[in-house]
């Protein structure tokens, strides 16, 4: 296989300097909802002109650079060894040139890496086989420590808030997660939520589901349901950009169902902020796609 | 906009509302978790000894915290290498983090002004009123945008932190901010939450 650190450096900077369009086009329609000369709207055109600042100028659109999370489908017979060594370069490399920030903390000792090297979990990597004559597919998440810090885990029945085990239940509780987020997750956000599955599952499953695209609509009806009804009633709570009120508190919901033991019912909620930063790159041969 | 220099008086404090936008111009330092962390336990509770060059470093951010400001932020900083430190990224970071420790360190060094994002809590809200001091809320993630007003990197303490966690010694042109809670026991942060719990409740029960 080729050496393809050059060409993850490439998604690392594309992934932390450049929004997605998706992103940034519900953040120019969310602009339009909110009023004249409110603190939501300065809010959200400060956003945008740093959103075209950092692409021009390709540098990282928010200083906290986030864990990095990759997820990788491989063509069997690749070496997933080879594929972690090339990623872990990369990172190295993007931490020189400034793409990322080091983030890479000892929990016991207090020490930063200086690199965004870590343990064998940092940075993430997920990898998953895929048929031979399949390519190469990395996706890469930046998720900053201030939305993660929000993230909340729900277990079913939750009787302070009348939550039963059923979808009704997940309502509830996501609208109690978006609430104690306040602005502190970076309002305007993105909800990624898994139901069922145990707590590390369900947590892991919740990131994944912030994957799709925003304008990507769920295959299962009902779950595409609550989707909407949830963006829409986060959107009353009031809590706006930055938490300044306004009408803009989330851009958009994903929501994933796994399966879960008889006894438990779980519900996470990974709030991604506005700086909503994801990438995929699909390697072909010779040929690097970048999306 | 109102433009202020630092250091800021008192005066200038108290004449200072909830949702009035602010450009900072002056020498600021920045300050997190350790930091906070670091002065509290060091030179406030006492409770460590201080050791390497924890003195020196005092002294050195007395003089600028007193009517000065401190940041929460961890920036992305070129020339590590070189030492011509440059600010490549260098939005806020959540404020609330340092609810326990902020009101006491505004207090030692006589500090005006906190800038971060979030909103911090009762005890700041105290502190702001009784020093006093405001808080400022910069832009969340707008990390490439607010680099532009960090004109100099002036000095660098405690690199041993971690980047993101050093004392970073900056002079801004500019800086954009908004004031979410101010000298008078305002607090923009405390209105939506209780305008958003009201709204949550009505959901809930529907």
């Amino acid at each position: 296989m080729n050496d393809l650190t050059e060409a993850i450096l490439e998604l690392i900077r594309r992934t932390s300097t450049d929004l997605p369009e998706d992103v940034e086009a519900r953040l120019r329609a969310a602009l339009e909802q909110e009023e004249e000369g409110s603190a939501a709207r300065g809010a959200l055109e400060t956003i945008l002109k740093n959103v075209e600042l950092a692409r021009e100028n390709s540098t990282p659109i928010c200083q906290d650079t986030g864990t990095p999370l990759f997820y990788v489908r491989y063509p069997e017979g690749m070496s997933t060894r080879a594929l972690r060594r090339q990623i872990i370069a990369a990172v190295q490399e993007a931490t020189r040139r400034t793409y990322l920030r080091p983030n890479a903390v000892d929990a016991i000792t207090g020490r930063n890496s200086g690199d965004n090297t870590g343990d064998e979990h940092y940075p993430t990597i997920h990898f998953e086989e895929v048929d031979a004559d399949q390519p190469l597919v990395i996706e890469l998440m930046l998720k900053g420590g201030g939305c993660e810090n929000v993230g909340a885990q729900y277990k079913l029945p939750d009787s302070r808030l009348g939550a039963g085990r059923d979808l009704e239940g997940v309502r509830k509780v996501a609208l109690d997660a978006v609430y104690k987020a306040q602005g502190k997750g970076c309002a305007p956000g993105v909800l990624g939520i898994a139901i069922g599955g145990d707590r590390g599952s369900s947590y892991l499953a919740s990131k994944e589901a912030l994957l799709r695209r925003l304008d990507d609509p769920n295959p299962n009806p009902d779950l595409d349901a609550l989707e909407k009804r949830l963006t829409e009633e986060a959107n009353q709570l009031g809590i706006g950009p930055m938490g300044f009120g306004g009408k803009t508190t989330v851009l958009g919901t994903k929501v994933k169902g796994l399966h879960r033991l008889p006894a438990s019912y779980f519900v996470s909620v990974s709030y991604m902020c506005w700086a909503y930063r994801r990438r995929r790159m699909t390697v072909r041969g010779d040929e690097v796609l970048y999306e | 906009m109102r433009e202020i220099t630092l250091p800021i008086s008192d005066e200038t404090v108290r004449s200072l509302g909830v949702g009035e936008a602010v450009a900072l111009s002056g020498v600021m330092i920045t300050g997190r978790d350790a930091v906070h962390k670091w002065i509290v336990e060091t030179f406030i509770k006492k409770t460590r000894p201080p050791q390497g060059d924890d003195l020196e470093v005092y002294e050195a951010i007395k003089p600028l915290l007193n009517g000065g400001v401190i940041y929460h932020c961890g920036p992305v900083v070129a020339g590590l290498d070189t030492g011509e430190y440059r600010f490549v990224a260098a939005g806020p970071t959540t404020s609330i983090r340092e609810e326990p420790y902020q009101a006491d360190v505004m207090r030692h060094f006589n500090a005006k002004g906190v800038i971060g994002k979030g909103g911090m809590g009762a005890k700041t809200l105290q502190g702001c009123q009784e020093v006093p001091f405001v808080y400022f809320h910069a832009i969340g993630g707008a990390a490439s945008l607010i680099a532009q007003s960090v004109r100099r990197v002036v000095a660098v303490h405690k690199l041993e932190f971690g980047v993101p966690e050093a004392i970073w010694v900056i002079e801004v042109e500019r800086f954009p901010v908004v004031v979410t809670m101010d000298a008078h026991g305002n607090s923009l942060h405390e209105k939506v939450e209780e305008t958003s719990k009201a709204n949550l409740e009505a959901l809930l029960a529907a």
